[in-house]
């Protein structure tokens, strides 16, 4: 009896030991959550983030004043409400009298005035300062030409908070759910300074705490009894898992190691659909895969000859021989999916492909080019495989046209730091992917002042309809009116080649509810449970 | 000897500060820098950040101020991880990489070893070319083909070990990123030592040996080992420095959070104090353990002396 009891204790323990040896050891009551995520963020200091992937583990951690659900529509976050001015000027916010830090100490409007003036600060470095240039006096604050007192933002009392905009932005809110306008603890970055971000420093406010990061193995953090919605949070524990290596997330995935995963390795989608059905999840997420083209010289400053290149693009073979479908065939900049707005496609769109390349031929000979006398081009393209293929397949398609293109393969800094000091090129990759759901988030690329207009588009037209979106402000459905307006003129004039929409790619076990699909790939873990 | 083994670490330093000096300026040299990405910064906003990591200062100052800060142990931040610096990512990810390739390494002298030394006595037959035959395929099939059979095999399959992660070092997750280390050099040490063993069989001292009526077991261990073993010690040398310091495809595929990885994403971040910390880590490696060799050629081979 004694013997069997012992023998039935030591099994019992030893595959206790082996189920801690497999997995990041959970008690047997605790509900882990292990998520895997493409990549280790930067940082976890949400003025000095910028990813995707620093989004997904910012938003667990953090509350920012609105949030979002998940279905990445707009919720209530640290403010439990809001007014907007009749000038769509100040924006006022009542924050919720249960918002906590997890140190207890109550979330005031002062943290909120301390995290934007910190966000503005030109010491702090932040790489998305400019999320807040629309808040009076941002711009100037950031680059040094006034000081950060002077940003307006206000205390009015503890538990209302106020901005003043520059001018009336009606995605303001939207913006605010992205991490830069978290707030974070005055007291302990002065205490603490570069090290308040550590493991047992950090001082957050969301529905989750950080309890581990070890930097390349795993992120772990732990629900937070004080967040104010905690009853209704679920999971005790979710471990991030950087999970660079494409194929060993999906056999971690695969053997119960993750409960889900950001990405596939795209080339394997055909047999990833087949081995797990509804578990594989795409669809349209908000970004564009496009190519910019230097149009302030020859031969590209004309018009036709840009329309003739991109008509001449099969977006179709792209999107399914390419991409195997992980990306849709794209004809505008501002992907489908924004609602009340409708993207303005390039006019060829509708036609056939055969009837394009007939069009697109007739135009280059009228230019005199021709297979035996060809046009040359050069697409330039960080080192990516799927990059490598997309150019590859645009070379076929080009050549019997009269069009001769070579490729240059940089790494993905080089490649970005030629674009930005405006090297040399004909045809640069690019791609881009909204912060927040409102078209001037794909438009403002093209602006002559911005610094990610690769293709150097200047058009008067699309200044003006683009100032003229901006002041119509306060209406919102002729704004987005305007901005399709400003769209068309882009498309028009082939300012940026669009090719390919991006699809959001996960792979999600049944375990899971909660984990739902939306346009933003925005999941927070607080809204998912696991069986 | 000590006065040798002194005189070889004083004669690291200036080493040394060439290595960091010819890697800063290069890393430099590359295009782009450690804040170009998908996303373009404004200048203004760049600008910021740069001046956060002192990067706007001339470069022979920015020279300047890294040796001095290295002179003190202090690697600086990572610009790309933020959160650490590189003093903590490599207290962090180096006993991790040193412990897997410390144990392939034990791995592969002693199976290796032991291989090459039966290939040499049953020269020419089935043991021989089965040793040779495996030796071969062992070097020629890469890593990264190795890795994710090993994964599919005892982690999908079998179900016995782990796909990835470290897991704080359960010995599950250490066996395949271990095998794949160590089958590519089990099997040029089982090269390395049929050669050499076969050679050593066929000296003067040995054939005497035999004459003279020794047991085989004492000719090949206590003499025949001895001259053999030399080609391994001088393999095993680079061969330790290259195995401690990570491997960033193994590291990657099994998600180890080792520094292997950092050589090359740190590179290829412009990471510039991250690939300053790599470099110096590894020419320190690699000068040790160059020492150590010479050291053990002394000890093993009686011609060899340094005073």
């Amino acid at each position: 009896m004694v013997l069997k009891s012992l023998l039935r204790a030591t099994v019992f323990a030893s595959s206790l030991m082996m189920a801690g040896g497999v997995f990041v050891s959970p008690a047997l009551s605790e509900v882990v959550y292990n998520r895997g995520n493409s990549a280790d963020p930067e940082s976890l200091d949400p003025h000095k983030t910028s990813t995707v992937y620093e989004a997904h583990i910012l938003r667990d951690l953090f509350e920012g004043l609105v949030m979002q659900d998940q279905n990445a529509d707009l919720i209530p976050g640290a403010a439990e409400s809001w007014t907007v001015s009749d000038d769509g000027l100040v924006y006022t916010f009542k924050l919720r009298a249960d918002a906590v830090w997890s140190d207890g100490s109550t979330v005031t409007a002062d943290d909120f005035v301390y995290a934007f003036r910190r966000l503005e600060d030109p010491a702090t470095g932040a790489e998305y300062a400019s999320m807040l240039y629309v808040v009076k006096n941002g711009e100037e604050v950031n680059t040094g030409k006034m000081k950060p007192e002077e940003l307006a933002v206000r205390a009015v009392d503890p538990t209302t908070f106020e901005v003043t905009l520059k001018a009336p932005t009606p995605y303001f809110l939207e913006m605010l759910t992205h991490q830069s306008s978290y707030p974070v603890n005055k007291a302990s970055i002065e205490k603490l300074g570069a090290d308040w971000i550590k493991p047992g420093n950090l001082v957050s406010n969301g529905a989750f705490t950080l309890a581990e990061f070890v930097p390349n193995d795993h992120i772990k953090l732990v629900k937070n009894p004080k967040f104010h919605d905690a009853a209704n949070v679920k999971l005790d524990v979710v471990n991030y898992f950087p999970t660079e290596d494409r194929s060993t997330a999906i056999k971690r995935f695969e053997a119960g190691e993750l409960d889900s995963n950001d990405d596939i390795p795209t080339e394997q989608l055909a047999d990833l659909k087949a081995k797990f059905g509804d578990q594989l999840r795409i669809g349209p997420y908000l970004g564009t895969y496009y190519y910019a083209i230097k149009m302030d010289k020859a031969p590209w400053d004309n018009v036709e000859l840009r329309n003739a290149v991109s008509m001449a693009i099969d977006r179709d073979f792209l999107a399914e021989k390419v991409w195997q479908n992980s990306m849709l065939p794209g004809y505008s900049m501002v992907p489908p999916g924004i609602e009340g707005y409708t993207p303005a496609l390039a006019s060829f769109a509708e036609e056939s492909q055969i009837d394009r390349e007939d069009k697109a031929k007739a135009i280059l000979e009228k230019l005199g080019y021709t297979p035996e006398k060809p046009l040359k081009m050069e697409i330039r393209y960080n080192t990516s495989e799927n990059h490598k293929n997309t150019a590859v397949a645009i070379q076929e398609q080009l050549k019997p046209l009269g069009i001769e293109v070579t490729m240059v393969n940089t790494d993905t800094k080089t490649h970005y730091g030629h674009l930005e000091q405006k090297g040399d090129f004909d045809v640069a990759r690019a791609g881009w992917i909204a912060d927040y759901k409102d078209p001037e988030s794909f438009l403002g690329i093209s602006r002559k002042a911005s610094g990610n207009n690769y293709s150097n588009y200047n058009s008067a037209k699309f200044e003006e309809l683009m100032d003229k979106a901006a002041a119509d402000g306060g209406k919102p459905e002729l704004r987005l009116k305007d901005m399709s307006e400003a769209e068309r003129v882009l498309i028009d004039d082939v300012g940026q080649i669009p090719l390919l929409y991006y699809s959001y790619k996960n792979l999600v076990s049944p375990k899971l509810t909660g984990f739902d699909e939306n346009v933003m790939d925005v999941h927070p873990s607080r809204f998912v449970s696991k069986q | 000897m000590v006065m040798y083994v002194l005189r070889r670490l004083l004669t690291a330093i200036p080493t040394l500060f060439v290595v960091v000096t010819l890697a800063f300026f290069l890393i430099r040299i590359a295009p782009g820098g450690p804040f170009n990405q998908e996303r373009g910064l404004s200048p203004e906003i760049r600008a910021n950040i740069e001046a956060q990591f002192g990067l706007d200062d001339p470069l022979w100052l920015q020279y300047v101020n890294y040796l001095n800060n290295l002179a003190h142990g202090n690697f600086g931040p990572s610009y790309n991880l933020p959160d650490f610096t590189v003093g903590e990512l490599f207290a962090t990810g180096l006993p991790i990489s040193v412990q897997l390739g410390a144990m392939a390494l034990t791995l592969a002298l002693l199976v290796g070893g032991m291989l090459g030394i039966v290939a040499a006595l049953k020269q020419n037959r089935w043991e021989d070319y089965a040793v040779i035959a495996t030796a071969t395929a062992g070097s020629t099939i890469p890593t990264f083909v190795i890795a994710p059979i090993i994964q599919l095999v005892f982690g999908l399959i079998w179900n016995l070990l782990p796909i990835g992660g470290w897991n704080d070092g359960a010995w599950p997750n250490k066996v395949g990123p271990v095998l794949t280390l160590a089958l590519p050099q089990i099997a040029i040490v089982a090269r390395l030592m049929r050669g050499s063993m076969i050679e050593a069989l066929r000296a003067h001292h040995i054939r005497t040996a035999r004459a003279l009526g020794l047991s085989d077991w004492s000719v090949i261990v206590k003499h025949a080992l001895r001259g053999a073993v030399l080609p391994i010690v001088s393999y095993a040398g680079p061969a330790a420095a290259a195995l401690l310091t990570g491997s960033v495809i193994v590291e990657t595929i099994f998600a180890i959070p080792g520094v292997g990885r950092y050589f090359v994403e740190a590179a290829l971040n412009r990471d510039y104090t991250l690939v300053m910390g790599t470099v110096v880590v590894i020419a320190i490696f690699t000068i040790v353990f160059n020492l150590i060799v010479d050291i053990l050629y002394a000890v093993v081979d009686p011609r060899v002396r340094y005073d």
